[in-house]
Formats: structure tokens, sequence, C-alpha cells
């Protein structure tokens, strides 16, 4: 069980590790918020089930399947609304953009 | 075991520097928030990790209140960003 553990914890590294060169390489803030969210959140879950499978069912381990779907419910629903915020603040979108929905639903 | 478990949180501790760069050179204020909301979800991470290293219960606890602070911290300043005020 230890090595499942491991391999899972190492599998949730890498998503985090290229969540985290999407946040710095990409050009606008909305593809950042969009790689690094998907990418964070699914690495973090897989740490969090290599905790589970690490320890079993005891307090520690319901503890952290407990932690996964609050994880969840809350970057997803954070991230919507700061890409929101964002765009009624008026953050341009980046050079590459070619298409707008947003702003052709408002009209 | 416990050496590689070691070596996996520095690896996840190093990750936080991209998220301090994205906070000291965003361009705007939106990308800076960026940034807090994934050093939230990353320290989330390193909990986890020390909990396994260390076998003691409250550390978990600790990210699960991590969670749920940045969750309302990000809430906030998204509101503050879209021009709306706090009771609204």
């Amino acid at each position: 069980m230890e090595t499942v553990s491991v391999i899972l914890i190492i599998i949730g590294i890498l998503f985090n590790l290229f969540g985290c060169i999407g946040l710095v390489r990409l050009p606008d803030v909305y593809n950042r918020l969009q790689s690094a969210t998907k990418c964070v959140t699914l690495g973090t879950c897989s740490i969090l089930l290599g905790v589970l499978f690490y320890f079993g069912f005891i307090d520690i381990g319901v503890k952290a399947l407990v932690a996964i779907p609050i994880l969840f419910f809350a970057a997803t629903v954070a991230a919507h609304a700061l890409v929101k915020g964002a765009y009624k603040f008026g953050v341009p979108l980046g050079d590459k953009s070619v298409k707008d929905d947003y702003k052709e639903e408002e009209k | 075991m416990n050496d590689l478990l070691h070596i996996l949180l520095y690896i996840q501790i190093g990750l936080c520097v991209f998220c301090l760069y994205r906070i000291i050179r965003g361009p705007s204020i939106a990308d800076r928030m960026v940034g807090i909301d994934i050093f939230g979800i990353l320290v989330v991470g390193i909990c986890a990790i020390l909990s396994i290293i260390t076998g003691k219960t409250f550390i978990i606890d600790i990210g699960i209140a991590w969670i749920i602070l940045s969750f309302i911290g990000t809430l906030t300043l998204a509101k503050y960003l879209g021009g709306k005020s706090l009771n609204e």
C-alpha cells in the first residue's frame, strides 16, 4: 500500500508542476487561471488520495477523503468568481485570442 | 521510503516559488490574485505530505481549514474586482 501511495503522490506533484509552469509561461490572466486551477486541483486531490491509501480507513485517512470534495467545490467556484471579476474589472485578453463569447452575449 | 517523501516535500515547497514569481511580477491585480489562490491550494498538498511524514492527525485539519479560508478570501477579492460592495 505504501508503494501505491507514493506513486499517487508523485503523479500529483507532476500535475502540480505542469500547472505551475502554465502559471508562469502562459500569456494571459484567463489562460493562466484555467491551466493552474485545473492542474493544481487535480494534483492536490491525487496527493490527498495518496494519504488515504497510506493510512487506510482510520481518522487521518478519512479526513483526507473528506477534504477532496471540499477542495473540488471551493477551488472551482473561487476560480469562476475570480475570472468573472477580472473580466468586469477590464483586464484585456491576450494578443493571440481570437474570440470573445462573453462580450457577444452582453450585447 | 522516508527519504523519498522528504524529497517530494521539498519539490512541493519549491513549486510555491512559481506562485511567488506570479504574485511579484503580475502585470495586473487579477494576476496577483490568481497567484494567491493557487498558493493556497499548494499549501494543502504540503500539509498532506507533512501528515504522512510526521504521522500526526492535526496537520490535515490545518489543510481543510486552509481550503475554506482561501475560498472565502478569493471570493471577497473577486467581488471587490467586480465592483460590488461586500454585502451585495
